[in-house]
């Protein structure tokens, strides 16, 4: 590819590049998550039902971080400021 | 960025962020806040499907129900059931709104899929106002049910003293974050999806006109359609964790304190 754009701009993409790592995080707190509720669930099968929508909030809650690194990579990819 | 590149001809072509412009549906005028846009169009078909499920298709309140009548009650059931979940009977008193919401953004979500439609769930925008919503009718009726009482929230009294103070702030900070993540969740996460299938299709095209015969188009097509199944489970999940954040915020405001 040419040479091109500015080392700002540069700094930026590698920056969205680096930001999607996060992802990696949400990908443990979801795991982690969902891991232990199975091994609960397991334990005492009548107790699952009633859990599930707390699993739900949990996932949520861990997942809303990966996307935050995702909206970050966004931001210094298309909203950068020069 | 994206257009400079296309420049270079035989690279690959792939715009997976073209399917979230909103453009005016008559003409190619600017964009105003009374346009008719893409925008405005998946919403009314949103909305004209909602009618078509909850009022047409239940219109004969049959005891055996039709099919169309038992998918309307089971979606009723089920939120009704959540809402009983996790604010209790008190929270009931406010199901046609969680109903709306819960409607609005599954269906919005699922159309969203159709190949050529628009996804209005993607869009910051959207899902901020729906949420912003939630924050201020939550922060207004805590304040109005209980007074100041509602700021007990923030003041956890199983804690000991000494860590009462930094645990309020934390508190009061992620109160004030909850429109955010509750915004960008959903947001974030339809328009990941949708990109992941353009950017797959992308592939799609270039190895149909780079393989003979087309043949290495068939890994991208598997790709996409194992993409499409997870998808339609993530929109599903999406706008369950939007309605049931909405009641676990809601039950803050009932009973605070807990």
């Amino acid at each position: 590819m040419a040479l091109e754009g500015d080392i700002a701009q540069m700094g930026a993409l590698i920056g969205a590049g680096l930001a999607c790592t996060g992802m990696g995080g949400a990908a443990i707190g979801v795991g982690n998550v969902v891991g232990n509720y199975l091994s609960g669930a397991l334990r005492n099968p009548a107790a699952a039902n009633g859990q599930m929508a707390t699993m739900f909030i949990g996932i949520a809650f861990a997942e809303a971080l990966g996307i935050f690194s995702f909206l970050v990579a966004l931001l210094l990819m298309f909203a950068q400021g020069f | 960025m994206a257009a400079e590149e296309n420049a270079t001809g035989a690279t690959l072509n792939i715009h997976p962020m073209d399917q979230f412009q909103v453009y005016s549906l008559f003409g190619d005028g600017p964009v105003h806040w009374y346009t008719p846009t893409n925008v405005t169009l998946w919403l009314f078909i949103a909305i004209v499907a909602i009618v078509l499920l909850m009022v047409i298709a239940t219109r004969g309140r049959n005891v055996v129900p039709s099919r169309g009548q038992s998918v309307a009650e089971l979606i009723y059931s089920f939120v009704r059931g959540m809402i009983v979940d996790i604010t209790g009977e008190a929270g009931l008193k406010y199901f046609p709104y969680i109903m709306t919401l819960f409607l609005l953004i599954l269906f919005t979500n699922v159309l969203g899929l159709l190949p050529y439609s628009f996804t209005v769930t993607s869009h910051i925008a959207v899902t901020g106002v729906l949420a912003m919503a939630v924050f201020m009718a939550v922060t207004l009726l805590g304040f109005v049910l209980n007074g100041t009482k509602f700021l007990k929230i923030f003041w956890i009294s199983e804690a000991p003293l000494v860590l009462r103070p930094i645990l309020a702030m934390i508190e009061i900070i992620s109160y004030f974050v909850r429109p955010v993540s509750h915004s960008v969740r959903l947001a974030g996460n339809m328009m990941a999806g949708h990109a992941v299938i353009k950017v797959f299709a992308g592939f799609a095209a270039m190895l149909a006109a780079t393989t003979p015969l087309g043949v290495g188009l068939v890994a991208p097509i598997v790709a996409i359609m194992a993409m499409y199944g997870l998808e339609l489970l993530v929109v599903v999940i999406q706008a369950y964790v939007f309605t049931i954040l909405t009641c676990v915020y809601l039950k803050d405001a009932l009973h605070p304190g807990h």
